[in-house]
Parts: structure tokens; C-alpha cells; sequence
């Protein structure tokens, strides 16, 4: 029994005394945080994914507690609805953005694409990217070593082993950008999501000159710009042999995507066309949207 | 075919259009900048088209397509064989007449030479080293080079001092090449050079290790260049190029080229104009062997495997290998397993592993902090590795990002 | 050209023949001569114990990367075979089979494979393993059969004895013939009593370059330097530094344990300053601590220090000596 007591009584001791040194160490080195700050970072995804360009949601909480104002700070993750919540908490308005999304503006799978060398080096596409022009005779185009893959924060890119290509699953994507940001060769465009999801963009990015570019892959744009012509919008502009849809114009009627001779334009999440050939005037062509009020800022990677 | 970007820094700009007709010789591209250099025609013919075409990088360039009509030369290139050993211009005269005639270091890297042998304010250079040592295992265009222009090189030595001021001229050459050792030592008697033997050793013949090896001084790490420790560092291919510009007035446009591989028929070095495509190269020494799995342009620890065998010799093409299918797979990459090997190869006296894996997570300030810019991608610890990682692969890729930082930065 | 693919790869194009595989079967053949010796002095034992043990660390290696990891499995690299090899070599050939295979688990599930498997381990799987067993079954593990020639058949499990370093940790001098020791005519575990055949198979790992002459040169040496001074102090009293080169598990631990080449430094700086610390470790508990035989210890202890060793003992960068004063006004 003496030796229960003789134990226990020093430890119990010993546990007091470092609890009070605790308690002062943690006084004297409070840091004082406006509460505001946790209650923002709260209302955020939690992916750290830098999009909004401050180091992490805490960064951006931060920023935002600090100036008191919502100017230039915008979580492209949470959308409008975390931005919503954000200026609740702040007691602001918070602006209206467009959600954003990312798409792969290459094509070239693998059947599409012939391989014309072996790669055989590193597998990352930073470093094919500098070893060569990669495996096919296109030196634009996914190299599909998935350097993406690794800078998403949100596990919404996958490599389809089958075409070679990214897939970016659109419902998981945040938009941030880290994507675009890791491949080598500017492929991953971040654009608006577009009205009910649904968009339209140009899955090429090959400036070389039309046959050549048919050459290296079956589904290059060749830059004859028939869809610039088609387009009742003016949204598509030709230049260095590479369309490019113009998404604060383009109303996504898709007359683009029937012109296309290569089927380089991609019309994401539109109900299937019925199989009959097109009217004049598709049925699925949207009333004209009503104009942005907001300025959608300009991702465009122009390389 | 000639590409316009043959050596390091601006490429030059086309001063010819489509449809001129040009001779052996001609200037034909000039150079854009201080780190830039000439380019001169190979051959006589009319200019076809300027156009972007792939090239040993793999990507597409701009080159200027001549059609070859006839073999005719500028008036001006002394094409006797007589040996002049006359120095007859003054130091400036010869950087002048150097950057004039578009000379680049031919062991690779292609450094413009008027750039190298000018020496800058305030510095002086000791020693000028000639770089005999094959830059890589299995090339041996310089040591041809060494046996049958001997006198040439010795009075392209002598240029070279004249335009640098240099007090003494070492040539170091590998002690594997005892008979241009020999030929070479004979004939630097008569002009005072001394010529040096070295140690068998990759990489023997990097300017960094040549230095050292020569004159016992090591660089400091970059941006140090070799004038800091009083040293002027030319390969020979690059002095018998200085020798002809200078006393010939015949302009950088062909060079030797070592074309060989296991299962090539008659390896052979090829004295080759510039522009000319490999494939013509390796239909000299008995066409493409049927194993072939990849064709390297340069050297087996430095050069490029190339896409296609279209793209043509550039001023730096100082060979072409050719490997079997079974040399040209890389093992499969497995697990480091720490053993140090990369450490104790590398000549730099970096840590490979330990920059490689910076260069994987992409930590581009810690790469920095490790001395990622001393790395001169010889590429031995990818070589030495047992674990088949290509370590130089990842340091390369971290060098070049540590670069584009370092200058978006400035 | 679509079949004749070239093939594209950064430079350099060529690469030395060396590969994990070869060097872990170069450790394997150095390990065949002490391995001789144990067969002949305990016969078919040795025999038993050592393919236990490799078996038992390949299945279990095998095991968990199939389905724990559920990715490809790579248990013929050899390193399981080393791991299983050497912990073999450290335990008494007379040890039961199912301790062997405990030995054998926690070498390679958990002092390998939770850290990530081949190359990720900060400490030497079959030290681990051995360590392992000596605390959990001491006396087992401490009960050596005395070495039998193998056609002396009499009594060949029954007879146990002392090690020389167990005589040690118990105070008693023992007049130990050197010859019989250099052979390996004395206690001790399965593989490391024979100090000839393990420095042949040292000496053939130097040869092929497997190993550096670093470590064990260091440890070694550090152990006589130790054991010499002591000595000197007073004969009576500690062992000359022969013996404590010659007994146990020190030339087994300086030559193959040790310097595995996972759990050492990268430099060579780095690995003298690690033997040196291995070799002041095993003296410090052959001499004073409770246990006969400290080697093992010694190098959990260093591996431990290896990632601080990395760190502290950089290469001389090149150029760096040179380095003149405005470089660093520069900066």
C-alpha cells in the first residue's frame, strides 16, 4: 500500500506542477486570431488547392478577415456558395462568379494519335516534355505521364489507360486550376462550367499547319476554320492554325461541333443528338442567355 | 536542312529568302546577340524554303532548305591543303574573324567561341587548355582529328593564344590514345605546347574536370566561368575550326563525325557538312543494321536519341550511335535502396539521390539550396545506378525549372 | 517506320551492368562460406535454420505485398533472402522453428515492409528481427550448442556452451585459443563465429564493389583502438582487442550488417563517423552493459543516426574550396 501512495502521490504532483507551467507557457504565448477567421476558413472546402491564390483556405481566410473585404479573393472550389456563406460570416455581399471547371483541350487518344517513337525515360510529362516531343508526332498535345493527376487536390483527374488521356471528372473538379498549372504543355484549360453545365471547347491545342497536324493525329484541329464561319456568335477565332472558342460569346448552339471535319470540338454534357441529321435550326440551340453581369475572369492559357 | 538554332543562346536570324541562290560558305543566318553565332551554307544551291521542321530536340524548328546544285565555293576560302603557320592578324582581328565564321564549340555543348576567347576586363588568363579527351565513351572524332591534322591544331594553339594572351598551352589527351599522344607531343616540340596525358575517366573531358586535371584549380560553382581561375578551356575539333577561319577564312559548316554502334557494319568517322541528315550519315557506314532501337545524336552519356533520322548534322553533332533494341531499354526502375553510388560518382561532389527526389516533389528552393546548378548532367549517376532510376533525368528537369525561376526572378 | 520505333529517353543511353538484384545475390554468395562453416560445425541444423528463416522472410515478404499492398511482388530481388540469410546467421542453430519465423516476421513485416519496403527502412530488417527475439526469448536465444564437426554425431543437440563474450560478461577471463576462434571453433550464433570465412566473403563484396571499405574499417578499427585502451588500463580485467575483434558477432556486423547499404550513410564520411559509433557502441555494452554481445545494438543505434549523419556529412562540393571571397559578397 505504501508503495500505491509513494507512487502515485509524486506523479500526481508532478502532473500539477507541469500543468500549471503549461497554462502560463499558453497565456504568455497566445496568439490573439480574430475568431472571424476560423469561422471563414469553416465555410470553405478545406483543399488547400491555392486556386483562390493564397497559400491554402486558411491563407485566404486570413486575407479576407485582415481587409474586410471580399475584392479579388474567391474561392474557385466553394463556388458561390461558399462565397456566399464566406460574406455571411463578414457581413458582405459576395460577388457572383462563374463556377470554373477544367477541360482537357487534347484529343489525340491513343487509337487517334499513332505513337511514331518509344518513350522511354522518366514517366512524368515534365520530363518528356523536355527529353523530346514525346512518343507521337505531335509535340502540342498530352503526353499522359499524369503530372495532372498529381496536381489535382480534389482526385478528380484519372489517366484512361485506354486513350492515354486525363479525364477530369467535372462533378469532383474545383476549378482551382493546380491542374493546368502542372502540365508542361498548357493542355488543361480552365473555363466557365457554362449554363446547366453544359459547355463547348476546342480539344486541340496543335499549331501546326493542317496536314501536318492531320498527320500527327486524327483528331487535330486543322485550322480550316469552317466553325468560325459557322458560328452565328463570332466566338470562334482561327490563329496559329488552332481555333478557339471565345466562352464569354459563345451560346453553345453546337453548330460548331457538326462542322468540325475532325471532331475537335467537344460539346460537354448535352443530351444525345437524336440520330436523325441535323435540322437547320438544332432544337437544342438555347434561347441567347441573358448577358453576364459579372466580369468572368480570363483563365485563358494562350500558348 | 539547316537549322538556325545551333548553339546555345539566341538563335540566329535567316538573312537569305526563298529563292536565292547561295554558295558553299555563305553566310546564310547572322547571329542575333553576344552568345549567338553565324551561320554559314554547306552547300551551293538555291534556298527552297524557310520553314519549321523537327529536329534532334524532337520539336519543330525553323531551318533553311537548300537545294543542293553543283559544289560551288566562295571565292575567298583558301581550299589548298598547304599548312600556314603565319600569324599574320592581331587579337582583335581574330575573335573578329572567329564570330564571323560562326565557330562553336564542337564537343556538344556548342558554346559560340568568339564569346569564350574574349577575354574580360580585368581577368587574365594563364593557361589556355586544349581539350583532347574524347568528351564521351565510344566517340572518337577528336582523336582522328588529333592524328591527321596534328600541325593544323598547333597553329590553331597558337591563334587561340594570340587572341586570349594566354601564357602557356596545355593539351590534355586521354592515355587511352597513345599514338596521338605521341604524334601530338612530336609536333608540340617545335611551338612550345605542352601536351599531357591523362587518366582514363568519364568525364574526363568536361570543362570543370579538364581544368582540374590540367592545372589542379576547380571552378567555383556557377556563374564562375573557367577565365575566373585563369583558364581558356578549347576542344580540338574547335582549334582545328579556328585554324581554318583564321588562316583559311573558311566559315564553321562541316565538321567530324563519329557514326558507329555494335551491330554497325563499318563504324567510321565521317567528315560531314552541316545540314546534312543522319540517315545519309548512316547509309555511309553501311545503312541502319535491322536491331536498331535508337539513334543518338552526340555522345552515350550526353547526346540525344532522336524521333527521326531526318534531322540534320548541326555544328555540335560530334556523333552519331546507333544502339541495338536490347541496349536502347532502359532496365525497369525499382526501389532506391540508398547505396550511395550516385553520391561517390558524381564529380561534382553533388548528392544525386537527394536531388532527384527535390526534383520530384518539385521543392525548387531546397533544389537550389543542394546546388542543383553545379549539376553538369554528365550523367554517371544515372549509369552507376543499380536501382535503374534515371536520377539524371529528374536533375535535369530540376536544373532547367531552378533556371526558369532564377531568371524570371532577375 | 510503325514497327521500327525508335526509342526516345533522356541521356545517358548506356548504363552500368549493376542491379539490386545482382548486388543483394552478391551479398548471398559472400554469405555461402560462413555459411559452409556453420554446416560443418553443426551440421544439418544450420541447414534447418537458415532455410527457415529465408523461407519464412519470402513468404512473409511475398505475403504482404500481395495482399496487404495488393501490388507486384518482388520477393526474388534477393533482399528477403539477405534479410532471412543474416538473421539465420544470428540466431543459434538450434532454435525452434516457430521462433526463426517470429523473427522472421517482425524482420521483414515490420521492420521492412511498414516503412514502405526495399529502400525505405531506417533500420536493417534482420538486426530487428534478431533483436527481437533476444529480448522475447532470452534464454533461447542465448543457448548455444557447442560446434560439433559434423561427423562427431554424438550428442549433437544436447550439449550446450558458453560463448567467449558470455564468459566475458560474466567476469571470467578465459584463455581463448585465437586459431580456434579465427575458424570459428566456439560458441556463438550460426554464422558468426568463423572470422575466415566471413572475411573472405568481405573481401569479395570489396571486390565487387558492394560494399566500401568505410564502415568496416571503421567499426573495426574503432573496436581495437577501444579495446586496446581499456586493455592497456588494465589486462586482468578487459579482453585484448583481438578477441573482441574475433568474437561474436563483430566481423559479421562490421562486414554485412552494417553496411547494408539502406540503413548506412551515403558518404564516405558519413559511414566513418557511423563505424566509428557502432564500434564505441558494441565495446561500451560488451563492457559494461548487461548484455554479452553488443553489436546489434551498436548498429540500431547508428541507423537510427543515418538520416542526421546524411545531413551533417555532405560531399566536398566541387570548387568549393576555391571559393573565392567575392562569390560570397555576392550572395
Amino acid at each position: 500500500m505504501e508503495i500505491v501512495i509513494w507512487t502515485v502521490i509524486p506523479l500526481c504532483a508532478l502532473g500539477i506542477v507541469l500543468a500549471i507551467i503549461l497554462f502560463f507557457v499558453a497565456k504568455k504565448f497566445k496568439v490573439e486570431e480574430d475568431p472571424r477567421i476560423d469561422e471563414v476558413e469553416a465555410c470553405l472546402p478545406g483543399a488547400n488547392c491555392g486556386g483562390c491564390g493564397f497559400p491554402g483556405c486558411r491563407g485566404l481566410s486570413e486575407a479576407v478577415v485582415k481587409s474586410g473585404n471580399l475584392d479579388g479573393k474567391y474561392c474557385p472550389a466553394g463556388g458561390n456558395a461558399a462565397m456566399s456563406k464566406v460574406a455571411a460570416v463578414m457581413g458582405l455581399v459576395a460577388e457572383e462568379k462563374e463556377p470554373m471547371v477544367a477541360v482537357v483541350r487534347c484529343c489525340g487518344s491513343h487509337d487517334k494519335r499513332p505513337q511514331t517513337s518509344t518513350y522511354d525515360g522518366a514517366k512524368t510529362c515534365a520530363i518528356a516534355h523536355a527529353t523530346s516531343s514525346g512518343d507521337t508526332a505531335c509535340q502540342y498535345g498530352c503526353l499522359g505521364y499524369g503530372d495532372c493527376v498529381a496536381g489535382c487536390h480534389f482526385g478528380a483527374i484519372s489517366i484512361n489507360q485506354e486513350t492515354g488521356l486525363p479525364e477530369i471528372d467535372y462533378d469532383k473538379c474545383g476549378g482551382c486550376g493546380g491542374c493546368a498549372k502542372m502540365c508542361p504543355r498548357g493542355v488543361i484549360e480552365v473555363r466557365p462550367r457554362g449554363k446547366n453545365d453544359r459547355r463547348v471547347y476546342v480539344g486541340c491545342i496543335n499549331k501546326d499547319k493542317g496536314a501536318e497536324a492531320m498527320k500527327a493525329c486524327k483528331a487535330a484541329c486543322i485550322g480550316c476554320g469552317k466553325c468560325a464561319k459557322v458560328c452565328p456568335f463570332e466566338a470562334i477565332t482561327v490563329e496559329n492554325n488552332v481555333a478557339y472558342i471565345d466562352f464569354t460569346k459563345c451560346k453553345s448552339c453546337r453548330k460548331c461541333v457538326a462542322e468540325c471535319p475532325t471532331g475537335a470540338i467537344n460539346a460537354v454534357n448535352f443530351p444525345p443528338k437524336p440520330a436523325t441529321p441535323p435540322a437547320p435550326k438544332p432544337e437544342a440551340q438555347p434561347a441567347p442567355a441573358p448577358a453576364e453581369a459579372t466580369v468572368v475572369e480570363n483563365n485563358v492559357n494562350n500558348n | 536542312m539547316i537549322p538556325i538554332a545551333q548553339h546555345i543562346g539566341a538563335p540566329a536570324e535567316p538573312v537569305v529568302a526563298k529563292g536565292d541562290t547561295v554558295k558553299v560558305g555563305q553566310l546564310i543566318a547572322k547571329s542575333t546577340g553576344f552568345v549567338s553565332a553565324n551561320i554559314h551554307s554547306s552547300v551551293s544551291g538555291t534556298v527552297a524554303k524557310i520553314e519549321k521542321t523537327i529536329d534532334t530536340s524532337g520539336y519543330k524548328n525553323t531551318c533553311i532548305f537548300i537545294n543542293v546544285e553543283g559544289d560551288e565555293w566562295l571565292e575567298t576560302i583558301d581550299r589548298t591543303p598547304d599548312l600556314k603557320t603565319e600569324i599574320t592578324m592581331s587579337a582583335e582581328e581574330i575573335r573578329a574573324k572567329i564570330a564571323e565564321c560562326g565557330i562553336v564549340g564542337t564537343g556538344g555543348a556548342t558554346f559560340p567561341a568568339h564569346v569564350k576567347l574574349s577575354v574580360p576586363q580585368g581577368k587574365k588568363c594563364e593557361h589556355l587548355i586544349i581539350n583532347g579527351v574524347e568528351c564521351e565513351p565510344y566517340l572518337t572524332a577528336d582523336h582522328r582529328l588529333m592524328l591527321e591534322h596534328t600541325e593544323e591544331i598547333m597553329v590553331g594553339c597558337k591563334i587561340i593564344q594570340k587572341a586570349t594572351g594566354a601564357e602557356k598551352i596545355i593539351i590534355g589527351i586521354e592515355n587511352n590514345k597513345p599514338d596521338a599522344i605521341a604524334k601530338m607531343t612530336e609536333a608540340a616540340k617545335k611551338y612550345g605546347i605542352t601536351v599531357m596525358p591523362l587518366k582514363v575517366k568519364y568525364p574526363q573531358g568536361g570543362e570543370k574536370q579538364l581544368i582540374k586535371a590540367t592545372v589542379n584549380r576547380e571552378i567555383p560553382a556557377p556563374p564562375a566561368l573557367p577565365i575566373d581561375v585563369g583558364c581558356v578551356v578549347q576542344n580540338v575539333g574547335s582549334t582545328f575550326a579556328i585554324y581554318e577561319a583564321v588562316q583559311k577564312n573558311k566559315p564553321l559548316f562541316e565538321r567530324v563525325v563519329t557514326v558507329t554502334g555494335k551491330s554497325v557494319k563499318s563504324p567510321k568517322n565521317i567528315l560531314a557538312r552541316v545540314g546534312t541528315p543522319l540517315s545519309h550519315l548512316i547509309a555511309a557506314v553501311g545503312g541502319l543494321p535491322e536491331d536498331t532501337g535508337k539513334v543518338v545524336n552526340g555522345g552515350p552519356m550526353m547526346g540525344k536519341a532522336v524521333k527521326s533520322l531526318e534531322v540534320p548534322v548541326t555544328k555540335g553533332t560530334s556523333g552519331v550511335l546507333m544502339f541495338k533494341q536490347s541496349e536502347s531499354v532502359r532496365m525497369e526502375e525499382n526501389a532506391c535502396i540508398r547505396c550511395g553510388k550516385c553520391v561517390s560518382a558524381c564529380c561534382m561532389g553533388l548528392e544525386p539521390y537527394l536531388l532527384k527526389n527535390l526534383a520530384k516533389i518539385r521543392d525548387f528552393d531546397a533544389l537550389k539550396e543542394e546546388r542543383v546548378l553545379d549539376c553538369i548532367e554528365c550523367g554517371s549517376c544515372s549509369f552507376t545506378c543499380p536501382a535503374g532510376i534515371p536520377i539524371t533525368d529528374y536533375i535535369r528537369y530540376g536544373k532547367a525549372t531552378v533556371t526558369k525561376i532564377l531568371r524570371s526572378k532577375k | 517506320m510503325a514497327e521500327n520505333r525508335l526509342a526516345i529517353a533522356m541521356s545517358p543511353h548506356v548504363h552500368s551492368n549493376e542491379s539490386v538484384k545482382k548486388i543483394m545475390y552478391s551479398v548471398v554468395i559472400a554469405l555461402l562460406p560462413a555459411f559452409c562453416v556453420s554446416v560443418y560445425f553443426f551440421g544439418l541444423n544450420a541447414i534447418r535454420v537458415t532455410l527457415i528463416s529465408i523461407v519464412a522472410c519470402m513468404a512473409v515478404e511475398w505475403l504482404i505485398q500481395k495482399f496487404l499492398l495488393k501490388g507486384k511482388t518482388t520477393i526474388f530481388d534477393g533482399s528477403a533472402i539477405v534479410t532471412g540469410m543474416l538473421l539465420a546467421f544470428n540466431v543459434p542453430a538450434n532454435l525452434d522453428w516457430w521462433i526463426i519465423v517470429i523473427g522472421a516476421i517482425v524482420a521483414i513485416g515490420i521492420a521492412k515492409m511498414t516503412f514502405g519496403g526495399l529502400g525505405n527502412n531506417p533500420f536493417n530488417p534482420a538486426i530487428v528481427g534478431r533483436v527481437f527475439l533476444l529480448i522475447s526469448f532470452p534464454s533461447q536465444m542465448t543457448t548455444w550448442p557447442t560446434p560439433q564437426p559434423i561427423w562427431d554425431i554424438k550428442a549433437l543437440d544436447a550439449v550446450t556452451g558458453p560463448t567467449p563474450l558470455g564468459l566475458l560478461n560474466e567476469g571470467q577471463m578465459v584463455d581463448y585459443n585465437y586459431m580456434d576462434m579465427f575458424i570459428g571453433n566456439m560458441g556463438g550464433s550460426l554464422g558468426e563465429m568463423s572470422a575466415i570465412a566471413l572475411l573472405i566473403g568481405g573481401i569479395f563484396l570489396l571486390i565487387r564493389k558492394v560494399i566500401t571499405w568505410h564502415i568496416p574499417v571503421a567499426v573495426l578499427g574503432t573496436m581495437a583502438a577501444f579495446s586496446a585502451i581499456l586493455w592497456g588500463v588494465d589486462p586482468t580485467k578487459y579482453a585484448d582487442p583481438l578477441f573482441h575483434i574475433l568474437a561474436g558477432g563483430a566481423l559479421l556486423g562490421a562486414i554485412y550488417m552494417a553496411t547494408d547499404m539502406v540503413t548506412s550513410p551515403m558518404t564516405g564520411k558519413g559511414m566513418l563517423v557511423y563505424g566509428v559509433g557502432i564500434g564505441i557502441i558494441t565495446i561500451l555494452i560488451r563492457t559494461w552493459g548487461s548484455y554479452p554481445e553488443g553489436m546489434s545494438f551498436a548498429i540500431l543505434i547508428m541507423n537510427a543516426l543515418v538520416p542526421l549523419i546524411n545531413n551533417w556529412c555532405k560531399p566536398k562540393r566541387f570548387g568549393e574550396v576555391v571559393k573565392p571571397p567575392k562569390e560570397e559578397v555576392k550572395k
